[in-house]
């Protein structure tokens, strides 16, 4: 069997919320902090020990749900989800099974090429974390580790499962996706949503079948990829592996994956015969949750402006996807872009943000909402610049004062004297007389060597402290050159 | 009622070790006691919801607010054996 | 005065508070009781604590409303820094970091706790033969059981070691000891007293509730631990305060007899004292009519799939990892998980819990757990629909008196079936007691009396009235 083959894919994605303290206890959460210091009865499983639901878990849960155009049925309840691990301490997992709190969103992805792509959420349910297994000896790994150690810390901290329909049909997709709903929940405050330290994670359902079929192949579970990159190279590894073996006639087998990202390579992650039967049934411990629906819409109309709506928003304004995703890194960023485009223009103030600005705070070690360049500073500089009162270089000298006192663009220039020389007739006279100077240059500029125009550009920038306008400088050096 | 493969699975399941004798009174009984719930198949069901839950509450939920914690010792403190203030575990594959 | 430890615990209190003995000679009384313990009640007698306890209480310039009066205590329950065994071996030597909230309760109200009383491992079984570490004898009868699962602490209280004590009751296993060692014992509605602290067998049906020698005291026990806790979300806010009743006559009062549990299981014996009991209920001035509860025949078939199902998964946190002895030096994780469990737990809990992963196992759901969960609806249904006609429903508490040690120990189903008259107030949550009637052969007989929901009151009451009229004398000869 051969042919185009068509990839589906299906995301699950556990979101650490941001609460204070645990999803079934008081316990507060912790980073870092030295091994079970944050635990409880309830946490560590002690004998006759209960739990209770945190309210704000569910606050953010249905906020999450909202935003990812769900809805919030009438009534939920927990199941419990038993399986024996170290670090699962009841032995049973809290979660929800077929009575999740949220059910039925949607998504709509914009993608870097400019495509829309809308993925269905099936589900999004609050169950709590497990605890964190520490191999010690042999760097951490679980093979050949010589001791083993169980850190309750973590054990119980809310979780927010949000599962994909298979609407995905390319690992850049899936990540595309991926990154979204990372903003998105970032944007509500919902959780701190960062891979690397585990408060996102994501597994992928992966399956190929023929391209026009509608029947789903064999899927394959894929784990524990821990960056945006390594979920991209794993479901794309992956999906290279089962194309092969179907076209090799062989069959794909239902199993749970690892992706290797030093070796690039697919390993089978549990051995056949450990199939999970969780044995789920109600949780006798927990009563059923029923949101007061008009406490929904109130949620529903505290919403922020999404991401995907503000990026639509964006795009129109001229900013680009990469813009975009630079300035949709932290709210406080898209906040500040936002104040500052409404004063200047939109993809200057893109570029001013995203380029020389974070340069020269990078230094200070200060994002732009904490530096002395307000929005409104920033946007009188933009339209200085704009308005050919200052040049580049100009500009760039204007930023750094401003950076430094947080005084006014136009005050800087008036005081500096660096209003961009413009002036036709000016910039003539001074570019005459440079080639007058400089009669080896300018001879070998005539003589095509071009780069020298470069040369004069730089003579003509000393001559005025950078106030020339470059460009301009430029044109004339080779209308003059010509002769 | 319930074979010997079966009680080997449920076992497995359960994480309980059981001898051969254990397991097999352990069939014998068990398939005794189903034979007795069996009857329960007879009644006809098909209307009548389950009870999941005896207390008619609904809602049943504690503010975001931290509650003292245990300390690392008191934590240990039961623990059969710990290793770098962790609860200890036997290596596995 | 009668000697410290043959009052009541009502008598104990206005003893204190009349500052006619101290809370030191009350728990000293008891503890000698406790130190000459020929019948097994205790797994573990905290004197030390105990004692202390009492002398910081005299100390206090006012008493408590308890005083200082002594309480022994199902080694069920947690109690900080004191040995909690749960009758099990999975859980030798552990000493919980919290106590449970109705002990907590009951300690903040002046109560002493002396001891831990004896228990069926993890609470399963019905004559306490099944604790991993001691016999309890009934103190009517050496040779026979005190019932089960709260043997130790019926038995505590039927010898006068404590004047009362606290015990759980899944599916009996307050109210069936009660009946067997001739004292009151009272499981309430669920969701009265919280479970925080009690350790788990079967969620969804456990309860805590008082053994005590007269129906007053175990209604003043009662009323010291009811109220939501909010460490349980399954508790309930208590719409009125337990009173301490006062009737004497049953006027007005409508008594249904539940005809499935006066039939040919009953022993004649037992059957003649209940006879006895309906026919002063009607002097009393109460109505008798026969009820039907159809559902009852299934009752034990649905508890024996929900409570081991609910168990197989509360057990499941027995792992060796977190608490517990170490029972083998295992290879591996598997290893380490089955030795544990297979050696720390017992051959009932073992049973419980094949049958109740059995019943929850992916392909049996729907036909047992699931199955079970509606019957357990039309059981309750049963109950609603008799409580339309009467107010309060009766029965034997169990078809037989007190059986020989070791008579059914070796006979799983057969022990089941004598839960047949508890467990259907059980799986319908609703609130149930047990007062002795009378005796047979010398053995006490139990009555049982159940009522809605929330009409722990007038229970009480009824079962004051009523036992004021039969005048049990509750001293099992020779104990005292």
């Amino acid at each position: 069997m051969s042919g185009p083959w068509e990839a589906v894919i299906g995301l699950e994605i556990h979101v650490q919320l941001a609460t204070r303290t645990k999803m079934f206890c008081g316990c507060d959460l912790s980073f870092g902090d030295p091994p079970n210091t944050h635990t409880c009865p309830v946490c560590l499983a002690h004998p006759g020990a209960l739990p209770v639901v945190n309210r704000e878990a569910i606050r953010l849960g249905i906020l999450a749900g909202l935003a990812l155009g769900c809805s919030v049925p009438p009534a939920c309840e927990f199941h419990r989800k038993n399986y024996f691990y170290p670090d699962n301490p009841k032995a049973y997992q809290i979660s929800q099974y077929d009575a999740p709190l949220c059910v039925g969103g949607r998504v709509a992805v914009l993608l870097p090429d400019g495509r829309d792509l809308e993925v269905g959420i099936t589900r999004a349910h609050l169950e709590e974390d497990a605890a964190k297994l520490v191999h010690l000896g042999a760097g951490g790994r679980r093979a050949g580790a010589e001791a083993s150690g169980v850190d309750f810390n973590r054990g119980g901290t809310p979780l927010l499962e949000i599962v994909t329909e298979p609407d995905l049909r390319s690992a850049a997709d899936a990540g595309a996706f991926l990154r979204q709903l990372r903003q998105t929940l970032r944007a509500l405050g919902v959780s701190d949503v960062n891979m690397e330290e585990g408060s996102l994670r994501a597994d992928a359902n992966v399956s190929v079948r023929q391209a026009g079929e509608r029947a789903l192949g064999t899927k394959t579970e894929l784990k524990n990829m821990n960056s945006f990159r390594f979920l991209e190279r794993g479901i794309d590894a992956e999906l290279a592996r089962q194309t092969a073996l179907l076209e090799a006639g062989g069959r794909v087998v239902q199993e749970t994956l690892h992706f290797d990202p030093d070796a690039g390579e697919i390993h089978s992650l549990r051995s056949k015969e450990e199939a999970h039967d969780y044995r789920y049934f109600p949780e006798p411990d927990l009563v059923p949750l029923a949101p007061d629906q008009a406490w929904v819409e109130e949620l529903r109309a505290s919403l922020p402006e999404l991401p995907v709506a503000r990026r639509g928003r964006w795009y129109e304004l001229g900013l680009t996807y990469e813009d975009a995703e630079v300035l949709s890194e932290t709210a406080e960023l898209g906040e500040y872009f936002e104040q500052v485009a409404e004063l200047a223009e939109p993809k200057a103030a893109a570029n001013w943000i995203r380029g020389e600005l974070r340069a020269q705070l990078r230094e200070a070690g200060q994002e732009p909402w904490e530096s002395r360049v307000t929005p409104a500073r920033l946007a009188e500089l933009i339209g200085l610049r704009e308005d050919g009162t200052l040049s580049e270089p100009g500009a760039k000298e204007v930023l750094a004062e401003v950076v430094r006192t947080g005084a006014s663009p136009a005050a800087v220039v008036e005081q500096r004297g660096l209003g961009q020389i413009s002036d036709d007739g000016e910039l003539t006279a001074l570019v005459e007389r440079l080639l007058a100077d400089n009669p080896d240059q300018a001879e070998q500029l005539r003589g095509g060597k071009d780069k020298l125009v470069g040369y004069f550009v730089g003579q003509a920038m000393k001559a005025t402290g950078g106030r020339a306008d470059p460009a301009r400088v430029g044109q004339l050096v080779r209308e003059k050159a010509a002769g | 009622m319930i074979d010997d493969a079966t009680v080997r699975h449920v076992a497995r399941l359960a994480r309980l070790r059981l001898g051969p004798e254990e397991e097999a009174r352990m069939r014998e009984e068990l398939s005794g006691i189903l034979e007795h719930v069996e009857r329960i198949q007879a009644l006809d069901l098909d209307e009548v919801p389950p009870t999941t839950h005896v207390v008619e509450l609904l809602n049943v939920v504690r503010e975001d607010e931290p509650r003292e914690c245990l300390s690392q010792e008191e934590a240990l403190r039961e623990a059969p054996e710990v290793i770098e203030g962790m609860f200890a575990v036997v290596k596995f594959e | 005065m009668s000697a410290l430890h043959e009052l009541t615990a009502e008598q104990g209190v206005a003893a204190l508070h009349a500052g006619e003995a101290s809370a030191a000679e009350m728990v000293d009384a008891a503890l000698a009781r406790v130190e000459d313990d020929r019948w097994g009640s205790f797994l573990a007698v905290d004197a030390e604590g105990a004692r202390g306890r009492a002398r910081e209480i005299d100390a206090l310039a006012e008493r408590p409303p308890l005083a200082g009066v002594p309480i022994a205590i199902k080694d069920a329950l947690s109690t900080r820094d004191v040995t909690t065994t749960a009758g099990s071996r999975i859980l030798e030597g552990f000493r919980p970091v919290y106590t449970a909230t109705c002990v907590e309760r009951l300690e903040r109200a002046g109560a002493v706790v002396i001891g831990k009383t004896n228990m069926d491992e993890f609470a399963m079984g019905s004559s306490t033969e099944n604790s991993a570490y001691q016999l309890t004898r009934n103190p009517w009868d050496e040779g026979r059981v005190p019932g089960g699962s709260s043997g130790g602490s019926a038995a505590a209280v039927a010898a006068y070691q404590a004047p009362w004590a606290l015990g759980s009751d899944t599916g009996g296993s307050i109210r069936q000891p009660a009946a067997l060692c001739g004292i009151v014992g009272m499981k309430p509605t669920y969701g009265a007293v919280s479970r925080s602290g009690l350790i788990a067998f079967a969620s969804s049906l456990d309860q805590v509730g008082p053994f005590a020698r007269t129906v007053r005291d175990a209604a003043l026990l009662l009323s010291h631990i009811v109220g939501r806790d909010e460490l349980d979300s399954t508790s309930l806010d208590w719409p009125e305060p337990i009173a301490v009743p006062e009737a004497t006559d049953l006027e007005g009062v409508r008594v249904g007899v539940v005809d499935e549990l006066m039939g040919d299981g009953v022993e004649p014996g037992v059957r003649a004292a209940v006879d006895a009991a309906l026919a002063r209920i009607e002097g009393l001035g109460g109505s008798v009519e026969r009820v039907s509860l159809a559902t009852t025949e299934h009752g034990v078939a649905t508890y024996y799939l929900i409570a081991p199902a609910e168990c197989s998964s509360n057990l499941a946190r027995f792992d060796g990892i977190r608490y517990g002895p170490r029972f083998d030096e295992a290879r591996d994780l598997l290893e380490h998980y089955e030795v544990t469990r297979g050696e720390g737990f017992g051959p009932e809990v073992k049973r419980r819990v094949m049958l109740g992963t059995f019943a929850l196992a992916s392909g049996y759901y729907d036909a047992y757990y699931l199955r079970a969960q509606k019957v357990r609806t039309l059981i309750r249904r049963d109950f609603d629909a008799a409580f339309e006609r009467v107010d309060v429903l009766v029965s034997p508490t169990s078809p037989t008196t007190a059986f020989r040690i070791g008579e059914r120990v070796q006979d799983p189903l057969a022990m089941y079936l004598s839960d047949v008259c508890t467990i259907p107030s059980s799986l319908a949550g609703l609130p149930s007691l047990s007062i002795p009637c009378g005796l047979s052969d010398g053995l006490p007989v139990g009555l049982q009396l159940a009522g809605p929901a929330f009409s722990e009151n007038r229970l009480l009451s009824v079962a004051h009235a009523l036992e004021a009229a039969i005048g049990f004398d509750p001293r099992p000869p020779g104990v005292l």
